[in-house]
Parts: structure tokens; sequence; C-alpha cells
């Protein structure tokens, strides 16, 4: 890892530490590479910027808090395209506020970290307590239509880990990564192994050869539909906006380039999906029941499904740690071989709509919803598996 | 064997959510052994109720919350009052003495222990501030899977530069506490 | 006024969308002007700009440029300056886009004194969006969305960003050409937050609206009414109540916010060994 003077950041090794979800992310992201973190304080999130403040400038990396939660999404945003790479970290009413800006990265295809430590809203709501309300936010909270993706753990070492796969993602794909953390996982403690650098894969932005810069396009259609990305001063001289453009970077008012730019972005997601959707489960081909969940809901699914097998009903587990794009595919698959998917979330019923979309009638989907800032005890979820099996 | 579930109540600013983290962090000498620690807060830095949560186990954690706690400590009124029958049979409830008296039962099986815990702290070390440290040491006395070493070494690490050795003393209060009546 | 400014613009992306008689043109050029005379390095400079007619000047530089949301160039800026304090950092913004929707970020990064370079198309309107009062609209005006007169107060931008804590605070205008390059160049010379307002004419939008004639004659308003500093100085109170002083206003050296950051690195790399 080299940070922008192209000092080699110190290597960290792999330790093992009490960790809260928060401060993974900062762990996870430094392993990753983060070099630039700007941010504004908002609970339950605050420890992220907290962490990042203290550990950057050692490793030669940069740390601001600004006047604001829009500010902080513009200034990732021109630090990813100065060449770092950068992050932030809000919660509900601060991810509300960045949306717009969110839209500016996706379309300039700037690649950076959001974080959103989850709490109860609307509004202020419930500053303290857990939620997974911000679903439908983070696929739709920008205007229009754009990929996303989001990423969600469930355990401090998920967290740690996913926080590498959303640096990962962001710098492949050319695109803000959303990391969906809720209020139990970003605040619990849990032993966890910090890995060092070398034993993890650490992806870097694609960037053109400097030879390149007099024929240059930095929106060029290539084949994987990414195109290579220069750093700021380099001497490309290059244009990016959030108006609809053309390879060359500058808007034409056609309606054609909207089209094309439009499904040039999308591809890079649709095109990528094995790539990108990270899921795990617990199937043992006979299952009749399924609960699919992710987040800190997952830790519950999981401990009812096996109490459930340990008292001879067929109930497996799916936990999703890719919310965006959403795994259609196995879904509609799981659809196929299942009676029944239960979708627990502490919300009014966000992604059950999705997993509704992609069963398409053929297994029955109920949900179990809290959205009290309380989180879904295994023996609600395990009361519903005795229930529908 | 089972996972040991421990839930530490009382009032924001006496140090509830320190004493689990302590714990929590007594468990990185032990490899094999798996912690989760939570907990819940009101918005203020003081006052309102406070309460960690600290699960222990040989296995992968998986819910992370104090289903039924094995080992309650509370150190207000409103938390005995909250939490006081949600304890597992076999398990134990510490509460301070100085409201902790006969009006409440514990469900069948558990254990109850009325400790001068903050009254130690304030008489004995001179600071009611670590009556949380009072309880850990009372604590210490249930908690087979944690040796009082790294229960000492964490403590150590955790608490505020220079107040090492009072935190230490409040500790070691509080295990003679039990010592005594056990 | 021999400066060659060609190589600072996209040839191919003009001629530019501003209106006949707009002073958008005259201030950019004069921006390259003083551009060309601080020496500063082409590949080494990227302009940030918001939205609005302002807004569009990066599309015509050659330089790095972006082209953002409404009111935000700043905190891009802010950004690219932090990641990167090698590179020269121009914001490119306008009355409604820097003082309206973008006012908290100018007086923080006034505050920070961080080193960006601040140009401030002061045309008193927004212009494209069709003629809606901005914060620099003068009071008793018209415009369409004050249809009886705009009761809303201004800000003074030099004043606000000078208390806010820029340390370049200067003011010219499409009339003052010479002037203006003199400003330009000495801004892009000085290391910290410098904002310069460059007061132009909207004579679509803003003159006609308001009666105020034709783009001359809006020029002439300027001639009579933006004066020298030094000029402003000399008047009565009496007479300086529809004058406006144009000049570098301000210029002090106070340490500089990237500049700040590397000792805090040195500091957290201190701490660690």
């Amino acid at each position: 890892m080299k940070n922008k003077a192209g000092e080699k950041i110190k290597e960290k090794e792999a330790r093992t530490m009490l960790l809260q979800g928060d401060e993974a992310v900062v762990e996870g992201g430094l392993v990753a590479g983060a070099s630039f973190f700007a941010g504004y304080p908002i609970t339950p999130a605050s420890e992220i910027a907290e962490g990042f403040a203290e550990k950057l400038p050692a490793l030669g990396g940069k740390f601001i808090q600004m006047e604001d939660e829009i500010a902080s999404m513009g200034c990732v945003i021109g630090a990813s395209l100065a060449g770092e790479k950068a992050i932030t970290a809000t919660s509900g009413p601060g991810f509300s506020l960045k949306q717009e800006n969110l839209g500016l990265g996706i379309m300039v295809e700037a690649p950076c970290v959001v974080v959103n430590v989850q709490r109860v809203g609307p509004s202020t709501g419930l500053p303290t307590s857990p939620s997974q309300g911000d679903v439908m936010q983070a696929r739709w909270g920008t205007h229009g239509d754009h990929p996303i993706i989001a990423l969600s753990p469930s355990t401090v070492k998920e967290t740690i880990d996913l926080t590498i796969e959303s640096f990962n993602m962001a710098e492949k794909y050319r695109i803000p990564v959303i990391l969906l953390l809720d209020e139990i996982v970003g605040h619990m403690r849990e032993k966890v192994r910090i890995p060092s650098p070398e034993e993890v894969e650490i992806v870097e932005r694609k960037r053109p050869r400097l030879e390149d810069r007099e024929e240059f396009y930095p929106y060029l259609e290539t084949e994987d539909h990414i195109p290579p990305m220069p750093d700021y001063g380099q001497g490309f001289r290059y244009h990016s906006t959030g108006l609809f453009h053309d390879k060359t970077g500058f808007p034409r008012g056609k309606t054609e380039d909207a089209r094309r730019l439009m499904d040039r972005l999308m591809a890079k997601i649709d095109e990528n999906l094995d790539d990108i959707i990270l899921l795990e489960d617990d199937l043992k081909g006979d299952e009749e029941i399924v609960v699919l969940s992710y987040g800190s809901t997952a830790r519950s699914a999981i401990s009812a499904v096996v109490r459930a097998r340990q008292e001879g009903l067929k109930a497996g587990w799916v936990k999703l740690k890719t919310v965006w794009p959403f795994a259609e595919d196995f879904v509609a698959d799981l659809a196929d071989r299942v009676q029944e998917i239960i979708v627990p979330e502490l919300n009014r019923g966000q992604l059950i709509g999705e997993v509704e979309k992609a069963a398409c009638g053929r297994a029955r989907i109920s949900g179990i919803h809290r959205y009290d800032g309380t989180i879904i005890p295994p023996a609600e979820i395990l009361a519903k598996i005795k229930e529908v099996g | 064997m089972k996972r040991k579930e421990i839930r530490l109540s009382g009032a924001g600013g006496q140090g509830m959510i320190l004493a689990g983290i302590i714990l929590a962090e007594s468990s990185l000498f032990d490899p094999e052994l798996y912690v989760v620690q939570t907990q819940s807060y009101g918005p203020e830095s003081r006052g309102g109720a406070s309460r960690a949560e600290v699960i222990v186990s040989r296995e992968p954690i998986d819910y992370p919350k104090v289903v039924k706690a094995d080992i309650l400590v509370c150190l207000t009124a409103e938390s005995l009052e909250k939490y006081g029958q949600e304890v597992a049979e076999g398990g134990v409830v510490i509460a301070d003495d100085s409201f902790a008296g006969e009006d409440y039962i514990p469900p069948e099986g558990v254990d109850f222990y009325s400790l001068p815990i903050i009254a130690k702290a304030r008489e004995e070390i001179g600071l009611e501030v670590t009556a949380n440290m009072v309880a850990l040491g009372a604590v210490d006395h249930f908690l087979s899977e944690i040796d009082s070493e790294c229960l000492e070494q964490a403590i150590e690490k955790r608490v505020p530069g220079g107040t090492e050795e009072k935190n230490m003393a409040a500790f070691r209060a509080g295990q003679q506490l039990l010592a005594a009546r056990v | 006024m021999a400066e060659d400014i060609d190589r600072y613009l996209r040839q191919d992306k003009l001629p530019h969308i501003w209106c006949p008689g707009c002073g958008h043109g005259t201030i950019m050029a004069n921006m390259l002007r003083g551009f060309a005379r601080s020496g500063l390095d082409q590949d080494k400079t990227v302009v940030v700009s918001g939205i609005g007619c302002s807004g569009r000047a990066s599309g015509y530089l050659d330089f790095d440029t972006l082209h953002v949301t409404h009111g935000r160039a700043l905190t891009f800026a802010t950004g690219i300056k932090m990641a990167n304090p090698e590179l020269t950092v121009v914001v490119v913004t306008g009355d409604g886009d820097g003082a309206a929707i973008g006012g908290n970020h100018l007086i923080h990064a006034c505050r920070r004194n961080i080193d960006i370079k601040v140009v401030l198309f002061n045309n008193s309107i927004y212009g494209m969006t069709a003629g809606q009062f901005s914060p620099m609209t003068p009071t008793g005006a018209t415009a369409t969305t004050a249809p009886y007169g705009n009761i809303d107060q201004n800000f003074d931008l030099c004043e606000l960003t000078r208390s806010a804590g820029a340390t370049f605070v200067a003011r010219g205008a499409a009339q003052h050409p010479r002037q203006l390059i003199k400003i330009f160049q000495e801004g892009f010379a000085h290391r910290g937050l410098t904002f310069i307002e460059a007061i132009t004419q909207c004579p679509v939008n803003y003159g006609r609206r308001n009666k105020l004639g034709g783009a001359r004659d809006m020029l002439n308003w300027q001639k009579e009414h933006i004066i020298n500093q030094k000029k402003y100085e000399s008047l009565s109170a009496e007479e300086r109540q529809d004058k406006t002083p144009s000049g570098i206003l301000y210029q002090d050296e106070r340490e500089e916010y990237t500049e700040k950051y590397e000792k805090i690195i040195a500091t957290a790399r201190g701490s660690e060994n």
C-alpha cells in the first residue's frame, strides 16, 4: 500500500482484538488501503470518524471533519478523483443528506465507500437503537435510475471483511459502495482477528498509462464497461460532470448519450453479479422452510434455525452479505425447492418485496417485522418456523 | 459449554458499560473463548438507564443479546425491577444493598446476593465511581470461564491511567464481599 | 493583455453558451490572463464548478475539471486539495450557487483558510433558471420570484468571507479588466483561501426586468458605482452610499489548512515511534 506521496504505508500485522463494528470499519478500511476520510459527527457512527481521525495521519492518510453531511460526501468524491481510497460514515439522517452527491459519485464513477450505521427513522427517530430501515434508501435514495452496490455485515468479523470488499468493489467497478451496518453490529464488541494486508486481496482502480494522455477518453466504452481512471494532476486535463455525457466526458445534449451511459453504468454491475453477490447459507437440501436475512437479524435467524433443526424441523438459513444488487436468481431457485421463505427484518418490510418478486408465487413468503428499536429474538423466528411448518 | 450470559445494569455514569468491556476484553487471553458484548443506553452521558451485556461461549455466538441472564448485576432499584425476573435457573442476581431488600423475590432456582457494592466503593476505596469494579469483583466469583488474573489484566489495560491501583483495590474488595458471604 | 489564453481554453467547446451581453466571458478571459501571469502549472490545476451560468465555465477550461452538484463545488475542491496539496484548486461559482445553497461551505472553507481560489461570478440573479432572486439581488429589485420587489437584504460577500477567515479578499468587475487581471494574478499567487467576487452583468434576466438598459448601460453602471478602494476611502459617508469598493480589499498571511494537516501527520507519526 502506498499513500499519495508514494511512501509505503506501514504494514500492520495481524492481531486479535476486542472491537466494535464501528471500529472494525476503521481496521478493515486501513487493511484495504483507505487513505482518506471525510465525515460529520452522528450517532451511532461517530466512532468510525474518531477511529480514522486517530489512525489515518500516522499512515500518511488524511482525515477531515466537514461542516455537514453533504460536504463530507462531496469531499470524499473529490479526494477519490485526486487518487485516494476515500470513505465517509453516517447514519440515517446524514445518509438522506448525502444522496444528491452520491448520485454525482455514481455519474462521474468515483470509487468510494459510504457507511450507514442504521438507526430507527424517519427523522431523528431513535438515535441509539438498531434498524434496517434504510435498505430501500440504499437502493433508491438518490434520484433517477442508477446502479448501486450495498453490503451488510452481521458480525464484527464480517464488518472487517465487507469493509475490505467495499473498497475492492468500489475500485474495481468505479462506483460508490454502501456499507449498511445496523446499530447492533456497529456498537457490539466481538473478539476478532484483523488480517494483515498481505493476507487479503486488495484491488486498485485501473489507471491509464501516462503516454495515453494525448488521445484520452475518460469515459471510454471498454469491453468491461469500466474506463481507466487517472488521478487529478497527471496531465490528462479531463472533464467530469453530473450531466449525461459521452466518452469524452462532455455533455452533448443528445438522448442517445443518456441511454448509452445509463446502459453502461448498469452493465458494470449486471454483468458481474457472480462477483458482487456474496451470501452464506446452511442448506442441506431437504428444507421446507428457509429463513432469509441479513445484518444483525441473521444472527437471530441462525440461532432459531439451529434450534428448529434440533427439534426435527426441516429448516435452513440464508444470510445475504450483498443486499444490492439483490440475489434474485438465487432466491428464484430457492423458491422452486422450498415451501416457505421467512424474511425477518428490522423494518416494516423492505427486502421482503424483492424476495416476493424473485419467488414469483412459487413459494410462500412471510415476514417478521420490528421497527421499535428492539431486535428480533430467536424465539420469535422459531415460533414462526413452527407456525408455518 | 453452553453460553454464559451476563447482564450489568445501572444508571448512566456508573460505568456499567466499561465493566462490560473489561469483562469482554478479559476473554482475549483465552484464544478458544468466544465473546460478544453489547450495550444499551440513553442519549445522555450521565443519568438515565445503562446496560451492558456480555456473552461468553466455547462455540461461535449467534444471537448477541442476553435472553436470560446467568449473572445479573443491578446497581439501581430501577434496573432490578426491570431485569430481576429475566434470570436463568441456576443463575445469580447481585444487587446493591442500598435498595435491594425484602421486596425483591428472585425466580425459582436463582440465588440472590444483596451486597454493599456502592458503600464499599465510597467508604473503603474512597471513590464511588469504582463501584463498577467492586461489582466486577463479585461477578468474578461466579465466572468459572475466565481467570481472575485475566480480569485483572483487562482492568489494568482499560481504566484511565493513574487510577489502576484504586480500581484494582475495588475489584479485590468486590471479590472479598462474596468470599466472606458464600 | 498580450497573454495567450487560448492554451487554457478547450477550443472545440467554444463558442460558450452565455448570452450576448453577459459579462461571464470577460471575467473568465481575465481570470485566465491572471492565471497565465501567475506562472502556475496547467497540468497541476483543477477547476471545480457547481450549477448555474458560472458552472458552465469548467467545460471551457483546459485543466482537470469537475462540474458538480448545485452549491457544493467547494466541498469537492476541499477533498481534492486535502488529497493532493500540490494541486492548484480553483472553484468557479455564482451568487446563487456560492452564496445561497453553497453559503455554508463558503464560510467554512474561509474558516479553514484552505488554499482554494474561489471565483464568484456575481450577476445578481439566477440567470440560468431565468431570473429568480439570489442573495445578491439588490433589495427592492424585481425578479420572477420577487414580482413586487425583493425584500431580502444582500450579503456583502467580501466582508462575509473576510470575517469568516479568508486571507485574500478582492472584488472586481467586468467593466474593469486591468484591475481584474491584477486581482487574479495576485489571487492565484496567494496561499490560503482566496475569495474573488467578480461583478458581472446579466442583461437578459436581471437588467431588462429592472429597466437597467442593455449590456452597455449595465457596464456604465459598474463604471460609476464600482470604484477603486482608494478612491472609495476618500469619499464621505454620504458619497459612499451608492458605491462599492473594488480591488484587493484584504490580504493577510495565516497558516494554510493542508500545511497544518502536514504537521498533524508529523505529530501522529512521531507518536507512533
